[in-house]
């Protein structure tokens, strides 16, 4: 028995190595999937490195340029406040994210883990799981989103600004990194159940199969074929997702701070560009349509990716 | 299979219920003290305490909520704070024929459009008029309303001068086209994708197989036994959307001055109006909560094959 087990496992590697190197393979071939993956890429770095990217502050005023169309010094033309566009999407970009990655590591993590639990041991656990899910799944999510934000919102930051006095440190409130706690807390209270259910179904068929009676017979412990046979094979889909959940993260990140209770002013936060500049739409269409249009090929380019990665996992699905 | 119905009407009110809570409490302790929201300048602590007493607010939590229930039961949803001493639910329900009369309008025309493409689509299952269907629907579509709204107004408002901007008049009136077709593109990518699936479910079918080889036209072929049969899993489609008319027109009406619910919502929002907040959430939820049940129970109803457990 004890010499057969690390058999078994040296073969294992090689096999699933091969079945990623098809599945990358099936991948690149897509130009659309190599086109997406290189917007999100390319957005998302220069959102993370905001400060060394922007050409400009982002707070940086100049009353005399409002209004700038696009030119060498500013790319992207300026706003009303004379403020570099490109800068301000620029760390936009920054806002979505982070906001986007905290939301969706947090809800994946809950989801797996959860629905992990459910799928792998069943009755009672799953029962519960199931149906809290089902009360999330009765509430329109945005809205339910929109709920938390907004009566949240003003607490968090009161507990925030408390702690921070307690205990004697600063910048979470000032700098307005605590509306992205309200915003990604918001999302993945509730991105959760989705993946939750995911991982569930995944392993509620997973379990069936001859190798995982195998590795029971072999005397395998739960957590042990839990993560090296249940949550491999269910990866395909978990990753898939993810990519659909990154582009809903910023969505609703966008909408909730076009709707005043994200991301505060001055933060950037396509959002708040969005209808800052919304009464403008007659004159300056190009200040509204900048951060919309970053919104929509970003968010299409998440769904075309998702869209490839699922066909490049199940080729026999289309 | 009664039996299964009987289950989800059971599990609806206990859902409800749940929705109730989270709505309760949210909008009463989520943002603050409330008696503090609502005085707001003109906080003075005698008033506070007359104005706690009379909210019923020093009375247990748990004899608050169940006040709460037992209110909305009768229709009562609260007062609204930014319209002083108005009922929400007079608020709500002024608007919410609006709100319907335009996802009606929009979902009419997503359906329309995303029927007969969905299956021409499925048709052509993998040539390049697929391609090119599954394609075009989906831009408009995964290009949120933040880029549509912006071009339609610039092309239809201010260059064509051909619509007006916004405002509302009714469902024969001119002022429901943008919001309208704004939000059909929204949604028809989703039912012709649904579509293309069903059609794709059917067309492998035997009996279609039969059909063809008992020598019936194509036009009955697909008349009869590919259409009739990949619309049955739509009747789901169509329920689930009815159920989010109303959340899903938030953005729509506020920026084209629709007053519809969204747009109360949105107002609620901006002006801190708790009550009405809460009460449009609770009646979201309902809407959902009903139309879930009702997709399921219209689908057994439509497909006698399916059968619940």
């Amino acid at each position: 028995m004890s010499s057969a087990l690390p058999a078994v496992e040296e073969s294992k590697p090689p096999e699933s190595a091969r079945s990623r190197h098809t599945i990358l393979r099936r991948l690149v071939r897509r130009p659309v999937a190599v086109v997406s993956l290189a917007v999100i890429l390319v957005i998302y770095a220069c959102g993370l490195l905001a400060s060394v990217v922007a050409p400009y502050d982002y707070r940086a005023q100049n009353l005399e340029q409002t209004f700038q169309s696009p030119s060498l010094q500013h790319w992207l033309g300026t706003d009303r406040l004379g403020r570099d566009m490109l800068t301000r999407i620029i760390y936009g970009a920054r806002t979505a994210a982070v906001v986007s990655i905290l939301a969706v590591t947090l809800g994946t993590v809950l989801g797996v883990v959860l629905g992990g639990f459910a799928g792998y041991f069943g009755r009672w656990v799953d029962t519960l799981l199931m149906r809290v899910s089902d009360i999330l799944f009765a509430f329109p999510g945005m809205l339910l989103m929109i709920m938390i934000a907004a009566t949240l919102r003003p607490r968090v930051t009161a507990w925030a600004a408390a702690l921070q006095d307690s205990l004697g440190f600063k910048g979470l409130v000032e700098t307005g990194y605590i509306d992205y706690v309200v915003v990604f807390g918001a999302m993945s209270f509730i991105g959760w159940a989705g993946m939750a259910r995911l991982v569930r179904g995944q392993l509620l068929s997973l379990r069936e199969q001859p190798f995982v009676e195998a590795a029971l017979v072999n005397g395998a412990s739960a957590w042990w074929i839990i993560r090296r046979h249940l949550l491999p094979n269910a990866m395909p889909q978990i990753l898939v997702s993810v990519s659909m959940g990154l582009g809903g993260a910023v969505a609703a990140e966008v909408v909730l701070s076009w709707l005043g209770i994200g991301v505060q002013p001055p933060t950037p936060s396509w959002g708040t560009m969005i209808a800052e500049n919304q009464g403008m739409l007659r004159f300056y269409p190009r200040l509204l349509l900048t951060p919309a249009l970053v919104v929509a090929v970003l968010y299409l380019a998440f769904n075309l990716f998702g869209d490839a990665l699922n066909d490049a996992l199940n080729p026999r699905s289309r | 299979m009664s039996g299964y119905i009987l289950r989800r009407l059971l599990w609806a009110p206990f859902v409800l219920l749940v929705v109730s809570f989270v709505t309760f409490f949210l909008g009463l302790y989520g943002p603050g003290d409330p008696v503090e929201v609502r005085l707001g300048q003109r906080y003075e602590p005698e008033l506070a305490e007359r104005l706690r007493h009379e909210l019923g607010l020093d009375r247990p939590v748990g004899q608050q909520y169940l006040e709460y229930v037992r209110k909305v039961v009768r229709g009562d949803l609260g007062e609204s704070i930014k319209f002083r001493n108005r009922p929400v639910a007079e608020l709500i329900f002024d608007r919410i024929g609006v709100s319907v009369q335009l996802g009606l309008v929009s979902m009419a025309l997503s359906l329309a459009i995303g029927i007969p493409l969905g299956l021409i689509a499925a048709m052509h299952q993998g040539r390049w008029l697929d391609t090119a269907i599954v394609s075009t629907t989906l831009l408009p579509s995964a290009i949120s309303v933040f880029v549509t709204i912006p071009v339609l107004f610039l092309v239809f408002v201010r260059t064509l001068k051909l619509l007006p901007a916004g405002g509302w008049g009714g469902i024969f009136d001119v002022h429901i086209i943008l919001p309208a077709v704004t939000l059909a593109l929204a949604g028809t990518a989703g039912v012709t994708r649904m579509m293309r699936a069903s059609s794709l479910e059917v067309v492998g079918q035997d009996y279609v197989r039969t059909a063809r080889a008992k020598g019936l036209p194509e036009r009955l072929v697909v008349g009869r036994h590919i259409l009739r049969n990949a619309l049955i899993p739509m009747t789901t489609v169509v329920m689930l959307s009815l159920g989010s008319l109303v959340e899903g027109a938030f953005i729509v009406e506020g920026f084209y001055g629709v007053p519809g619910i969204g747009a109360l919502a949105l107002d609620s929002i901006s002006s801190r109006d708790y009550p009405v907040l809460m009460a449009i959430s609770l009646i979201v939820a309902l809407s959902f909560v009903v139309a879930n049940l009702a997709a399921d129970v219209v689908y057994s109803v439509v497909d006698p094959r399916i059968r619940y457990r």
